[in-house]
């Protein structure tokens, strides 16, 4: 079982739409959508949920005024000032650290679990799809990527299947994290601009952190060229396998816009075959 | 005044209106890059970095000597830091979110706190802006509280323009709590708008005014307008796809210094976002 997790650092690089650019191309794989605070692979997937299931975040504190004594010893002890003068806690700031309610001497603080999103698995035309939605605000997003990852696991060995992947989300902190580890390999999906290398850097230094195996895709790659031929040399010099460039194109935004994929956007010419390029060489690095 | 710059989508143009709007305002202005996971806003601004320091959390070191095992701090904690595996006491330093529970809890005093490195934290200058940003470090998971750290170098006397990292979950949030405004930058595609929707229901959360700039505003559909007028949210500016400006952002160059005909533009964005936070007053 293999799993190809594609990332960026910076957003907008075009991970999403190469995700389901594979997707079309790919047999015998599972999609899973790791990008659970700003989810877009469904957009363009039209997924028809078979299975629905809560996400239970850790809890909440919440004070019982009838009990609450006011002696003020949970304001004090609360390192994340989300107990107010008044003892109303504000649900934005609590961590869930469950301090005050251990220590609370009336056990006025109560601490029940809360539904943090959900999670789903789907049917669409390029066969299943495990995705999620992290509820507004919250917390927790790492251990529900690693969840939907697991279970698109579960699911890809219970049937057989070849490959899962995953589209992952930006940055480098917890949810990435939650995203690269135990992957077969990573994609990085970089551009030519100052950010798009700083952010892709970073990176694959998270990578070489995890001793996961990368490689670079180099989107919008006229944007700069100058850039774009540092990239490679960069890539080379790392030992990082260049699966391939894709120009600026359009078509990207119009395919978007109709929830297609490229490749059913523009099922002919020379674009097609360069995604189809960097299909097969992914394919045969992992 | 805080205003903060976020986007739900990334990649929609939040580090390019940031430092814009920080450049055309020109003086009395701080700008504050807190997305401390991919940082980007100096490769820009390009300031003279003056200051830098290496940013921790307290987590837990327990004194083997003093500890009688007694699990009370394992109990306590809902991180899951610290295990008894026989007659051995281990902390994962890595999951600690420094609640400070089990040194509450701890009779033998056996439990102290050390550093846990988050990231280093830099100031600067360019021109007449002041800098601050915060750089994770590769490896880190936890960014919120070097977020909080950057914002904790907010000037109150001057116009400091946060900018935010994308998502709606609590990176995002430590952006743009407590803020006076928050200007949201989206681009009119459906992956733009959808994640714009997240984006602004998670800042009816915590009931800061908003406004919008559309960029590469005649690419994709009408839609992003259509929403924005049923939800009330104004449209502040729109900036047309030009190529030549991405090719400048390309280069790490403003659109200011490009096409200065934007410089006007920019302050009149600001002169709209004053109007609305002094009427809140």
């Amino acid at each position: 079982m293999k799993e190809l997790v594609i990332l960026s650092g910076k957003g907008g690089t075009g991970k999403t739409s190469l995700t389901a650019a594979f997707a079309s191309l790919a047999e015998n794989s599972v999609l899973c959508d790791a990008d659970v605070d700003a989810a877009d692979l469904h957009l363009l997937m039209d997924p028809s949920v078979l299975k629905r299931s809560d996400f239970m975040g850790g809890g909440v504190a919440i004070i019982d005024s009838e009990n609450c004594t006011q002696c003020g010893q949970c304001i004090d002890l609360c390192r994340f000032d989300a107990i107010s003068q008044d003892f109303e806690i504000n649900e934005i700031d609590c961590e869930g650290c469950g301090v005050c309610v251990d220590l609370c001497p009336v056990q006025a603080i109560d601490f029940p679990t809360k539904k943090c999103g959900e999670w789903f698995i789907s049917d669409t035309r390029y066969g299943t799809m495990v995705h999620a939605r992290l509820g507004i605000a919250e917390e927790n997003s790492g251990k529900l990527v690693t969840l939907i990852r697991q279970e698109a696991l579960k699911f890809a060995e219970a049937h057989h299947l070849e490959r899962i992947i995953t589209d992952g989300p930006p940055g480098v902190g917890c949810p990435v994290i939650a995203s690269v580890g135990g992957a077969s390999a990573i994609l990085v999906v970089t551009e030519p601009t100052v950010s798009g290398v700083h952010d892709m850097q970073r990176l694959l230094q998270l990578a070489e952190y995890f001793k996961i195996p990368g490689m670079l895709c180099i989107n919008k790659f006229d944007l700069n060229r100058d850039t774009t031929t540092s990239l490679e040399n960069f890539a080379r010099e790392k030992d990082i396998p260049v699966v391939g460039k894709i120009p600026f194109d359009t078509r990207f935004t119009t395919s978007m816009v109709q929830g297609k994929t490229i490749i059913e956007h523009s099922p002919n010419g020379q674009l097609r075959l360069t995604i189809e390029d960097i299909w097969n060489r992914i394919r045969q690095l992992l | 005044m805080i205003i903060s710059v976020a986007s739900g989508k990334g990649g929609t143009g939040k580090t390019t209106i940031a430092t814009n709007l920080a450049v055309s305002i020109g003086s009395g202005v701080q700008l504050l890059d807190c997305d401390v996971e991919e940082p980007n806003a100096h490769l820009f601004l390009k300031p003279d970095i003056q200051h830098r320091e290496t940013v921790y959390m307290p987590v837990p070191e327990i004194d083997k000597q003093k500890c009688s095992l007694c699990r009370l701090c394992v109990d306590i904690c809902r991180f899951k830091v610290i295990a008894i595996a026989g007659e051995t006491i281990l902390t994962f330093p890595e999951l600690c979110h420094s609640c400070g529970g089990c040194m509450a809890v701890c009779p033998e005093d056996a439990i102290h706190e050390i550093g846990r490195e988050l990231g280093i934290l830099e100031t600067g200058v360019h021109q007449s802006i002041d800098f601050v940003h915060g750089r994770l470090r590769v490896g880190e998971a936890m960014s919120p509280p070097l977020i909080n750290k950057v914002r904790s170098m907010v000037k109150p006397e001057k116009i400091n323009i946060i900018d935010a990292p994308p998502g709606t979950s609590c990176p995002v949030i430590a952006a743009m709590k407590a803020t006076d405004f928050v200007l949201m930058v989206t681009e009119p595609t459906p992956f733009g708008l959808h994640d714009l929707k997240l984006a602004v229901e998670a800042l009816k959360l915590l009931n800061i005014p908003c406004g919008l700039v559309i960029n590469r505003s005649d690419i994709g559909t009408d839609d992003v307008r259509q929403y924005a007028q049923a939800e009330n949210l104004n449209i502040l500016m729109e900036i047309p796809f030009d190529r030549k400006i991405a090719e400048a952002y390309s280069r790490g160059r403003m659109i200011v210094e490009e096409l200065p005909e934007w410089q006007p533009k920019f302050v009149a964005l600001y002169k709209q976002i004053e109007r609305v936070v002094n009427q809140n007053g």
